[in-house]
């Protein structure tokens, strides 16, 4: 089988790692400096979608089966309001930081925020790679009994 | 600054209950996704419902006095953080959301396993549960963006929602895609509102928004925001000239998901409507009463006789069903156009008596797509007396869609005349009347179909099954003891009414 494209696929495998370690800068380091969930999720989501268009999506989805990605991003919201029922539960208000270092809310809020945007990195990872399959994945086009 | 002893004092569950009635159903859809499975789907969206119920039941109850229930969302106080804000208006209106909801969930376990693919069950139901607490949310926030949020939520499951309707007619996506446009380019213009009157007013906190509307009275930004928010929810609520999504995206949906949403998606969005005209900008802001006389009004009386018109001569159940809901959102209209204590609670018990109505109807609808494939007149043609207890529900239903004393309708209807005679308006009361009459020749047809013609010689329909005509019962039941013990839905809807007209000047 001839192999094309080695530049690319090299050059790939190469910025796949350095991709991902910045996607994690971004998500843990979003409250000194710009970033947060959002964008991390969207930086880690291209890691998987640069390795589909290169490799393929059977390669990619090897990796990443789909059924994992519908998993992560139901998780994702589940992280952020677990952690506002977590703080319900000792008697704060819903979100309220503050309830994880009562003695100390900032640092409780430290510590929600940086929860809670966890499960927005998680979940905008799942997204993004959902919808890079969902369009990657072309159903066959319709039949006339569709219609 | 290590440890410095902050005094606070725990919350219990009950001060909570504001925002678990959102957060339960809420937590349950992406956990529907994240466990996956089809079994558990229904029964979990079930659970949370009937906790939603509960929930607003003994919130209603607290506030049906005239309180006001505040909750501070992260711990931060309005008009800086998010506030829900519980009191009669919004109660009743998350009490008819929710109690329709376990209404409909029985209902829907066969209705949706016949009209949906199975392997769709967990995401239907997960969109299910997104679009429930949306509208939940919308009711209950006290804040304007977050009404957007949450109409966003509500708006983008309800697109699914009606596009799962493709196993069974492809129509469903042009329909859904539809909805998708003009729910999109609605939410476009509730959202510029909003920034208008963020504009002019440099707050989002609808209490703190009154307050300094009513401080500096009207002025080029704010009745700019005004419109853009009255025409940004019409299209939500169907209102005359912007409804054509509403009869495609009813008729191809689930009929499930068309009990539902008819029931509560335009019954929420004439909330938020209410909301605004009383609680935002209030009956002193000049522009408003002129918007609503001139525009309002007499788009109301239009939707009223147009809508009905058009449904006397449609030739399937469903869609006419559809086009009646627009009419009938014109009585809601009418009733909030009058700007009277008496034409708000006309309204907001219209609202109420309107979605039980509807509920009992398209839940039957739904038993007749399970047992004769559809509902076109000539198919569900002498059913009245193979199906008679779901034939007998429709009666009653319609009877209740006229305004038939004894029934749920009349009692709305007879409130909304009461209005337009206190106003000395008596060619409104005229025409609420006559609209009525329209009302009775399409109810008629469709009596005339299900009795009086024979059955197709190949009909094998048979009676729906019981988990279907519980549910449809029930509904029907409503319509005739909200018809005869007014107490309940009209003391609600006269507190709500109050609270909405009084807020300002509080």
């Amino acid at each position: 089988m001839i192999r094309h494209h080695l530049i690319l696929r090299v050059i790939t495998k190469m910025l796949i790692g350095p991709i991902m370690l910045f996607a994690l800068y971004v998500q843990f380091h979003g409250d000194y400096s710009p970033g947060g969930g959002f964008q991390a999720g969207v930086i880690m989501a291209v890691a998987f979608i640069i390795y589909g268009v290169v490799f393929g999506l059977a390669t990619v989805q090897q990796v990443f089966p789909p059924w994992l990605v519908h998993k992560l991003l139901a998780l994702g919201v589940l992280i952020y309001a677990g952690t506002g029922v977590v703080s319900l539960f000792l008697g704060y208000g819903y979100l309220d930081y503050g309830a994880f270092t009562p003695d100390h809310p900032e640092h409780g809020q430290h510590w929600g925020i940086l929860v809670v945007e966890l499960g927005v990195g998680v979940t905008v990872t799942g997204v993004m790679v959902a919808i890079y399959y969902a369009f990657a994945a072309r159903t066959p086009a319709i039949s006339d009994e569709d219609w | 600054m290590a440890t410095e002893s902050v005094v606070h004092t725990a919350m219990t569950l009950h001060d909570h209950l504001p925002v678990l009635q959102i957060l339960v159903p809420f937590i349950a859809a992406p956990l529907t996704v994240f466990i996956g499975s089809r079994a558990l789907a229904w029964p979990i969206s079930f659970a949370s419902s009937v906790v939603s119920l509960v929930i607003a039941w003994l919130l209603l109850m607290q506030v049906i006095d005239g309180d006001v229930i505040s909750y501070h969302i992260g711990g931060w106080a309005p008009p800086l953080g998010i506030e829900y804000r519980v009191d009669a208006a919004n109660a009743f209106v998350v009490f008819l959301v929710a109690a329709i909801s376990v209404v409909v969930l029985p209902f829907a376990k066969v209705s949706v396993a016949y009209e949906v693919p199975l392997r769709d069950h967990a995401l239907f139901y997960s969109a299910y549960l997104l679009c429930f607490s949306g509208l939940m949310g919308v009711a209950i926030t006290g804040d304007a963006f977050n009404v957007f949020v949450f109409l966003e939520i509500s708006s983008l499951s309800t697109y699914v929602l009606i596009a799962a309707g493709a196993g069974k007619d492809k129509r469903a996506l042009t329909a859904a895609y539809d909805y998708l446009i003009m729910g999109t380019i609605g939410a476009t213009f509730f959202v510029i509102g909003i920034g208008f009157l963020y504009m002019g007013t440099g707050t989002l906190n609808m209490a703190d928004l009154a307050q300094r509307i009513a401080a500096q009275g009207g002025n080029r930004t704010i009745e700019a925001g005004f419109a853009f928010i009255l025409v940004g929810i019409g299209l939500k609520l169907a209102f005359y000239p912007l409804h054509l999504w509403l009869p495609n995206a009813y008729t191809y949906a689930p009929s499930a998901v068309s009990a539902f949403l008819a029931a509560t998606a335009t019954k929420v969005a004439v909330y938020v409507l209410l909301r605004f005209c009383f609680t935002v900008f209030g009956p002193a802001f000049g522009f408003e009463v002129l918007t609503l006389q001139y525009v309002v009004l007499p788009l109301a009386v239009v939707a009223m006789f147009a809508s009905s018109f058009v449904a006397v001569f449609q030739s399937d159940f469903k869609r006419m069903l559809a086009y009646s809901s627009i009419a009938q959102i014109g009585y809601m209209l009418l009733g909030i156009a009058f700007l009277t204590e008496t034409g708000v609670t006309a309204a907001i018990v219209h609202l109420f008596n309107h979605g039980i109505t509807k509920a009992a109807l398209f839940m039957a609808v739904g038993a007749y797509v399970l047992r004769a494939g559809d509902t076109f007149y000539n198919d569900i043609a002498g059913l009245g007396r193979k199906m008679p207890w779901t034939s007998a529900a429709v009666v009653i239903g319609g009877l209740s869609l006229i305004g038939v004393p004894g029934t749920a309708g009349f009692i709305s209807k007879w409130v909304l005349v009461q209005a337009a005679f206190e106003k000395g308006w008596w060619p409104v009361a005229l025409l609420i009347v006559a609209s009525s009459l329209l009302a009775v020749i399409y109810v008629w047809r469709v009596v005339e179909v299900l009795y009086l013609q024979p059955a197709r010689e190949d009909s094998t329909a048979t009676e729906a099954p019981l988990t279907m005509l519980v549910p449809i019962w029930v509904a029907a039941l409503a319509c005739i003891w909200f018809g005869i013990d007014t107490d309940t839905t009209l003391g609600a809807a006269r507190t709500a009414a109050a609270g909405l007209l009084n807020l300002p000047g509080q």
